[in-house]
């Protein structure tokens, strides 16, 4: 289902070739960008708010052994049955062995982007368990053999054309008919009776809270309760770093969350679930895969803050012209681009060079991490560990050498603009990126330099 | 006061005629303003492609042209932003740290240092001004429409000296360009498709100037202007504040 | 090494140097217009407040929005002449899936949000608000707190096995951000205001 041949700049100069898409793409995205500035535009404490956030994330970060500990010793006193897992394998077998302890070969999920991380839905499959999304757009991409594009929209990419054809193909429902309201009703109705007979509900985590080992878990839709209350055995899968110290933060992040991620005040259901319900057995699997690692990177743990909003991705320029698939990674956008180098420098060392560095995403993070300014560190780990190109080295080095010397800079202006060859914006031949759909500027008679030479020699 | 000017690179090679602006700008304010010869670019586009161990010689090069003055300053939010976030000396630290203090982007220079409260310029032309990402989020020249803050701009606060202009309004007041140092041609399709979108804002609107703080933005749009045909120009900040009639 | 002490060893030895909790009291809400402001933002999240004096109100409500085929069931045991009471939790949630129209009560409402806590105390089964076609609520005026800080202050340390806030109709834009209404929960939520 992943997307691994390309890296970003070409997966978005395939998205690119449909203009008239990329702008459709980055209008929808930008409308709910608007939506979160109107919606925090009505608390005047949002910036502190976004402070107290991030400080509330620091503290956790540095005490995470001990609250983790504490969370599991009051989840286990709450009658809630704790696993640990140190990667996705171990997580995905963790969730296959509960299912198959039971004899249970179906499934109901809500969105969780750590399933989506570990891949757990094609080890379901090759397990021959059966599993079905029960997010809309989880749904929807599912149907369409796609990861999600986005972390909070899944299918935000898809036209409800290609959306209606889907349901005609896998629903039945009449072909042509892309009416939202007729597809989202279709898909009520068809998973009405997936969670009626489906034993087992596995859904993401927003929040555990040290304090009570409760968990938080927000949906607009109501899939995740209408899934865990209607199951025999709920499991909650979350990363490490999903712990909050006491009930009392939920005030803090429950308020930024929606707000930030589609500017509703909250949404629709945030329920805390602390006991199984009689009768029902509640799991919940904790995920290290790679944070613990990028807990001991200094420059980068900020980004285990993250609350998955998916702010950073509306806001983002270079995202709302690219698509999420462009990330080729579950979590795609900006702190995509800072959080996968960490599993897999290698395979990611695209993303952290897919931004302008605009900073619009540390803006509008809620927890206030500076993500721009990770971007930037990443590219210098990137390069230093020797996933640069070997074309951009020489070049690099080629620039470093005439803009450290003066004489040389001076020489190459002279001989034609040092500048308009190596800079670029303007390599002069028939391939320069630059030239494909810009002018180059038109080359001055003389530089300032010179020109300061003339005029003003007698300074 | 003595002032030392950085001109960036591709402003000293491609738009020498901000940097002049800048330079008589600042002359006409009363500032003494020197320009070191031997000077050639901040290191940025190394850096900011992941090569920042490779700006040694640059920032050697700044602390020996510019360390003696009390000021400097430089006609690009980006380049300073650079300098104020990443100029270092291994062998001299405090001495690194100093200088890139004294270091100001032209227009928050003449609002914070100068004071201006007025300006002999004149622009009787519908201008659109371009919030270049680094000078306005990296050195917050303006408010950025992310935050629930007070509304400010410094450079906008001078366009207003000039008489007779008329900044035009945006859909989206702080877009980026899509310039991006490298990225313009590492990311070739989407830094040409967020160039066309932020010019066509400033078209809708009817800019006959699209100005900025940044001469590398403004020659990002330039080229996609160009090559729609449009007659719409760019001018760097200081050219119009610096009274030049078109 | 078991995985859950490697992963503890792990971010032991990772985890930056100990930072205080920020204190938090400095965040609290406007008191004041807090009714006016709930029923202003429930109305604009597609929720529905009615003003009641008595639960003969609701009476009359549900004799005028439903017929005697839909299924009518209330935690309240002041409306057993008008609704199934569910006192029991036996029965299987499952059971609940023809509901037309669940009545229940809430703890607290938050004007900042249009949300109401329910604990499970009022619920008996936690698949009620979720599972019926219509979800009404019943709710004091006097227990509307202005933001979250007040409504978590009123929760406190209490135990409960199950507790949720909700806000509106359950609701959905995942197609092309359309917003509909009526997702996987209930198509409609109405608040009587006592």
């Amino acid at each position: 289902m992943s997307i691994e041949t390309k890296d970003h700049a070409e997966l978005a100069e395939t998205f690119n070739r449909d203009e008239n898409r990329v702008d459709w793409h980055d209008e929808t995205l930008w409308w709910i960008r608007q939506k979160r500035d109107k919606s925090v535009h009505q608390l005047p404490e949002w910036e502190e708010l976004r402070e107290t956030a991030s400080q509330i994330k620091h503290n956790v970060l540095s005490n995470l052994s001990s609250y983790l500990q504490t969370f599991e010793a009051n989840a286990i006193a709450n009658g809630v049955k704790v696993h640990w897992a140190a990667d996705a394998k171990e997580h995905n077998d963790i969730i296959v062995g509960l299912l198959q302890a039971k004899g249970i070969k179906q499934m109901v999920k809500s969105k969780s982007m750590l399933t989506e991380e570990c891949h757990l839905n094609d080890f379901l499959e090759k397990n021959g368990i059966d599993v079905i999304d029960s997010d809309l757009g989880e749904r929807i991409v599912q149907l369409a053999k796609e990861p999600p594009s986005h972390i909070v929209l899944p299918c935000i990419h898809k036209k409800k054309e290609e959306i209606g054809e889907l349901f005609h193909q896998h629903l039945g429902t009449p072909a042509g008919n892309a009416d939202p309201q007729f597809l989202t009703e279709t898909a009520r109705q068809h998973l009405r009776e997936t969670f009626l007979v489906r034993k087992a509900a596995l859904t993401g985590v927003n929040f555990a809270v040290a304090e009570t080992g409760e968990f938080v878990v927000c949906t607009n839709e109501g899939n995740a309760d209408m899934g865990a209350h209607l199951s025999d055995i709920h499991i909650a899968s979350m990363g490490i770093e999903k712990i909050i110290p006491e009930r009392k933060h939920l005030g803090v992040f429950l308020r930024l969350l929606t707000r930030s991620a589609t500017g509703q005040p909250i949404t629709t259901y945030s329920s805390h679930f602390s006991q199984p319900r009689k009768g029902q057995e509640m799991h919940i699997v904790i995920v290290d895969n790679g944070r613990s690692v990028q807990l001991g990177r200094e420059d980068f743990r900020n980004s285990l803050k993250c609350i998955r909003c998916g702010a950073c991705m509306n806001t983002c320029p270079v995202y709302r012209r690219s698509g999420g698939h462009s990330y080729h990674n579950a979590i795609s956008g900006p702190i995509g681009s800072i959080l996968a180098p960490n599993l897999d420098m290698e395979k990611y060392a695209d993303l952290p060079f897919a931004s302008t560095l605009c900073g619009s995403c540390s803006n509008v993070c809620p927890v206030k991490i500076d993500i721009h300014q990770q971007l930037y560190k990443w590219r210098q780990v990137i390069v230093k560990n020797g996933y640069a190109t070997t074309g951009k080295k020489a070049s690099m080095q080629l620039m470093s050498f005439t803009l450290s010397n003066p004489t040389a800079y001076h020489t190459g202006g002279k001989v034609g603009r040092w500048v308009l060859k190596h800079a670029p914006f303007a390599v002069n031949n028939k391939f320069n990126p630059w030239y494909k759909q810009r002018d180059m500027p038109e080359p001055p008679q003389a530089s300032f330099g010179e020109w300061y030479e003339k005029n003003r020699k007698s300074k | 006061m003595r002032v030392g000017l950085f001109i960036p690179c591709y402003v000293d090679q491609f738009y020498p005629g901000a940097a002049i602006a800048t330079l008589q700008l600042l002359e006409k304010l009363g500032v003494n303003v020197f320009y070191p010869k031997n000077q050639t670019c901040c290191g940025q586009p190394m850096a900011n492609s992941g090569f920042e161990h490779l700006t040694g010689g640059c920032n050697e090069l700044f602390l020996k042209n510019f360390s003696e003055f009390d000021y400097v300053v430089a006609p690009s939010g980006s380049c300073v932003l650079h300098i104020r976030e990443h100029l270092h000396d291994d062998k001299d630290p405090e001495a690194a740290k100093t200088l890139s203090h004294k270091v100001y982007e032209l227009t928050s220079f003449l609002t914070d240092v100068l004071k201006v409260t007025s300006l002999p310029a004149k622009f009787p032309h519908k201008v659109g001004f371009h919030q270049s990402c680094h000078g306005q989020r990296g050195l917050h020249l303006s408010q950025m429409s992310e935050l629930v803050a007070p509304d400010f701009s410094k450079p906008g606060s001078l366009l207003n000296m000039v008489e007779g202009i008329e900044i035009i309004s945006l859909n989206r007041v702080d877009e980026c360009c899509g310039f991006g140092g490298t990225f313009c041609v590492a990311e070739e399709a989407v830094s040409v498709k967020m160039g066309k979108d932020r010019v066509t804002d400033h078209l809708e609107h009817g800019a006959e100037y699209i100005t900025g703080v940044d001469m590398s933005c403004l020659m990002h749009m330039e080229g996609i202007l160009h090559r729609q045909g449009s007659k719409v120009k760019v001018l760097h900040i200081a050219q119009i504040l610096n009274g030049e009639q078109e | 090494m078991s995985s859950r002490d490697k992963i503890l060893a792990a971010v032991a030895a990772n985890q930056p140097q100990l930072t205080a909790l920020p204190d938090i009291s400095f965040l609290k809400g406007d008191g004041t217009g807090a009714l006016e402001k709930f029923v202003n933002t429930l109305t604009a999240i597609g929720g529905k407040v009615i003003e009641i004096s008595s639960l003969d109100d609701i009476v009359a409500h549900i004799k005028a929005t439903t017929t005697l085929s839909h299924r009518v069931i209330s935690t309240l045991s002041g409306l057993s002449e008008a609704t199934e009471i569910i006192n029991d939790s036996v029965v299987l949630p499952h059971t609940f899936q023809d509901v037309e129209l669940t009545i229940i009560n809430a703890h607290l409402g938050v004007a900042e949000n249009g949300a109401v806590w329910i604990k499970d105390d009022l619920l008996n089964h936690r698949v009620l608000p979720f599972i019926c076609q219509n979800l009404a609520i019943v709710l004091q005026k006097k227990e509307i707190v202005p933001t979250m800080h007040e409504a978590y202050e009123k929760i406190g340390l209490e135990k409960y096995g199950f507790g949720t806030f909700i806000a509106g109709p359950s609701k959905t834009a995942d197609i092309e951000q359309s917003l509909v209404l009526g997702a996987h929960g209930s198509r409609t939520m109405t608040v009587f205001l006592v």
